[in-house]
């Protein structure tokens, strides 16, 4: 029997909008872009200009620093536009899209998945090993490197769950063989962590990897949370970490040897219509769901390329990211609310018990982007603690970085968590305190004072 | 409300770097997000965040301390009336107590809440709601005979030294309200100690009926010598307050239902009461056991959270987030100690009959040492793991 863990700690933010299980194939978008951004830590040289011709699977840009990592087209057909933002930072490699599409192809022989050294090759040269992320740092993996162990999370417990079971559903077989590639990578184990909840998953059945089955709410199936409680990662040791719908098109890629970057991503939140999943490419932009927004509603909409506590502002204009399996569009708050901190706001969620949402667990909420108040020192105590299932003390971790004290960093723990894991911290802070960009801060730190 | 808004709006401008007004910015500001939720919207990191904010969260604490300060009132006027001999009905008797409480209250509070305009106008940062609830607190841990300069002094000292000076609300290391009590207690002693000061109007000594003692019943309990019992009023007049102390100390009943707001909400630690209070019962107990004659050290455990300070205290002070521990297992250690010391300083100081105040700023010092253990447990577990992985490659 597989090990169950359970976790008292944590909160499930439920929001109107979820995506329904309907999938609907949506033809080519308009634009599909590649963004050095979606990688933390990235410096991009690009190897395209402006009008080349690319086939899905052209590397657009490689890392400066560990240049035979390259960064592929998702589409085949021509750069339309690179933009730049301030100091000539690039933003977005852009590419309109062929009618015909053509992919690069590679040959995959029994020799190449019996070596690690020529698996990671192939992922290196066919734009695969972005899929591959480290922790510490949460950034792209060095290929190099030896990891004590590689994390799958199966499920996803962020607001406006996704289904993984549904995305998987007719994936299985190619979820099997990346779990097989991956077991290659790694000396030590790969794990897959379940929901403890039975839905009639496939996903127990999968084989090669240790399987553990996670009972609680929000962020139990966040990856950095079982590697917190499975392997802990100490100063020194590195964990890679991949994407459950990567690993499938991972298996697709080594099953055919055809560069595919089609994967299936909720269209939710309380502004879609009929929210529902589609089957995309990566990097598809989001213009075209722009039809779906409720106009009845009369209200703003962020377009964010993830979900609500993580994601990024991307705008209506703008692709999906490259890790992100949900576009979450949500009203703006930008508005004056007379009284509103005194008042009961009945419509409003909140994890205080002076307001009324404790009352009814299983209502839906609307929330907006609004602030809620202003930014202030920490004062409130036991806020954090309570949505992180960590032996960690964040709030002193956070303070350690404020401070740039890197041993203190270190032995707080920061090696063992990325910004998704303390999106929760961040949301129920009273105090308002951006602790994601605070978290990112400290982890380039310590990647400057280790390099 | 439109109106209000357009009023808002257009008067905005001038208080704006540059305008006319920039000077009264802080109080512009202060008072546009008092009355209305600021439109800012999330800029990075989580796009959605929790309706809790500052300002909910002093309302909630200055909400339940409104049954102290009214039961206060009401027992200012009953206090006096009695020392006089001519007990008056409700009305009269609150008007009395109002009269005497309220400048006390509007005092603090434009003393106090001046300094937070001019610091934030200054700094250039918003205004921290952490004085809503010092200005609050602090009429309702001062006799009701206190001079209104004193309170002024008293109020200016706990912002600007006790506050400000280590960055505002959230930086401080010791509670603000009871550091201005501390600051009355030591600069002019005469005006917080004794027996005449705690009724209104006793000092002055007119018409007061012969044998009335103002004094405290732990003043009464620290004079009694060995072999004679004690004559304290009865513990439900000190449950229901009906006794001479500070002005919101007095009715424990009025502070056990701002103990139920604040944990029933979340805003006060639960832990830090119930260990303040296991600490308390466990050390009065020991001394029954040990006390042999004495007869405050027979008094029976619970009287201590009866009488003096103690359990207003241990609601509304000992659980200040920011000057307590900050740690779980931590509070539990502070609240304890806090208990135990006061007792023991009841007991054993013959100085000065009370010692809520002293023991709680002596363990918000310590509270950051408490922390410092709890966290360093945290540290070395983290150490040893990363020891045993080395030691498994090497």
């Amino acid at each position: 029997m597989s090990r169950v863990l359970k976790f008292r700690k944590g909160l499930n933010i439920e929001l109107k909008g979820a995506a329904e299980k309907v999938l609907v194939k949506i033809p080519h978008a308009e634009s599909y872009a590649v963004n050095p951004a979606d990688f933390k830590g990235l410096t991009p040289r690009l190897c395209v200009k402006q009008g080349d011709k690319v086939k899905a699977g052209s590397p657009v840009f490689f890392d400066k620093y560990a240049p035979e990592v390259a960064y592929v087209s998702p589409v085949a057909g021509t750069v339309s536009a690179i933009n730049r933002g301030e100091r000539r930072k690039l933003l977005q490699v852009v590419i309109s899209p062929d009618t015909e599409q053509t992919a690069e192809t590679y040959s995959i022989t029994p020799e190449i998945t019996a070596s690690r050294d020529k698996i990671i090759d192939l992922m290196l040269k066919a734009g695969y090993w972005p899929f591959v992320k480290q922790r510490p740092y949460g950034i792209v993996a060095n290929p190099k490197d030896k990891p004590k162990a590689i994390f799958v999370s199966g499920f996803d417990t962020a607001p406006l769950t996704l289904d993984m079971d549904f995305i998987l559903s007719g994936q299985i077989e190619n979820f099997q063989k990346g779990i097989n590639i991956l077991g290659k990578l790694t000396e030590g184990k790969v794990h897959l962590g379940l929901s403890n909840a039975d839905t009639g998953s496939k996903l127990p059945k999968i084989t090669g990897a240790e399987i553990t089955f996670y009972a609680g709410k929000h962020p139990a199936g966040n990856v950095g949370i079982h590697i917190h409680h499975i392997s802990p990662i100490s100063k020194g040791e590195i964990v890679w970490t991949i994407d459950p719908q990567h690993v499938a098109m991972l298996g697709h890629f080594f099953a055919t040897g055809i560069y595919n970057a089609e994967k299936i991503v909720a269209l939710c939140g309380s502004e879609v219509k009929r929210p529902h999943y589609l089957r995309i490419l990566s990097g598809t932009s989001l213009a075209s769901f722009g039809e779906q927004v409720d106009q009845d509603k009369k209200r703003q909409a962020r377009y964010i390329s993830g979900n609500v506590l993580t994601g990024s502002d991307v705008g209506a204009n703008g692709w999906l990211g490259f890790y992100d399996n949900r576009i979450s569009i949500i009203p703006e708050g930008n508005y004056h609310e007379f009284l509103g901190w005194a008042l009961p706001r009945f419509k409003k969620f909140s994890t205080s018990k002076s307001y009324f949402s404790w009352l009814t667990p299983n209502r839906k909420y609307e929330p907006d982007t609004n602030l809620n108040g202003g930014v202030r020192a920490f004062v409130v105590t036991n806020q954090y603690e309570k949505v992180l299932p960590m032996d960690l003390y964040p709030v002193y971790l956070l303070k350690a970085i404020l401070a740039g004290d890197i041993d203190k960093m270190e032995q707080l723990g920061i090696y063992e968590v990325i910004e998704e894991d303390l999106a929760l911290c961040e949301f129920v802070c009273t105090s308002k305190i951006e602790v994601q960009t605070l978290l990112r801060q400290g982890i380039e730190m310590m990647i400057k004072e280790m390099s | 409300m439109k109106s209000l808004r357009k009023l808002l709006d257009k008067a905005k401008p001038s208080f704006e770097e540059g305008g006319k007004l920039s000077k009264f910015r802080s109080v512009f500001d202060g008072f546009e997000t008092f009355l209305y939720v600021p439109n800012t919207v999330t800029r990075c990191g989580s796009h959605i965040r929790d309706a809790m904010d500052m300002k909910r969260t002093m309302s909630v604490v200055v909400l339940a301390l409104v049954p102290c300060l009214l039961f206060g009132m009401w027992n200012a006027g009953y206090q006096h009336f009695l020392s006089i001999g001519n007990p008056q009905s409700l009305c009269p008797t609150f008007w009395f107590g109002f009269c005497k409480v309220f400048p006390i209250v509007v005092v603090s509070y434009v003393v106090g809440l001046g300094i937070e305009f001019a610091v934030a106008q200054v700094r250039k940062h918003e205004i921290n709601e952490g004085f809503l609830v010092s200005g609050m607190l602090i009429p309702l841990v001062m006799p009701v005979d206190v001079p209104l300069w004193m309170v002024a002094v008293a109020t200016a000292f706990a912002v600007i030294i006790g506050k400000e000076i280590f960055g505002g609300t959230g930086m401080n290391i010791w509670n603000p309200a009871l550091l201005a009590r501390a600051f009355v207690f030591f600069s002019y002693p005469s005006h917080i100690s004794g027996d005449k000061i705690w009724v209104a109007d006793l000092s002055k000594g007119q018409g007061i009926i012969d044998g009335f003692s103002g004094a405290t019943p732990l003043a009464k309990a620290a004079a009694a010598s060995p072999g004679t019992a004690i004559d304290l009023p009865s513990a439900c007049d000190m449950f229901f307050g009906f006794i001479p102390g500070s002005i919101g100390e007095t009715s424990k009943l009025a502070i056990l239902i701002g103990a139920v707001i604040l944990i029933a909400t979340g805003v006060g630690s639960w832990k830090i009461m119930l260990s303040c209070i296991i600490g308390t019962l466990a050390t009065g107990y020991l001394f029954n056991v040990l006390g042999g004659d004495n007869p405050y050290m027979s008094l029976p455990p619970h009287y201590h959270l009866l009488m003096g300070g103690l359990a207003f205290g241990l609601v509304f002070m000992a659980t200040d987030p920011v000057s307590s521990s900050q740690t779980e297992t931590g509070k539990w250690i502070y609240g304890f100690l806090i208990g135990l010391l006061v007792v023991v300083i009841r007991l054993f100081n013959p100085a000065y009959p009370e010692g809520t105040m002293l023991v709680i700023l002596l363990m918000n010092t310590f509270a950051p040492l408490i922390d410092y253990y709890v966290v360093g447990a945290n540290i070395r577990r983290r150490l040893k793991r990363a020891k045993a992985a080395l030691s498994a490659i090497k």
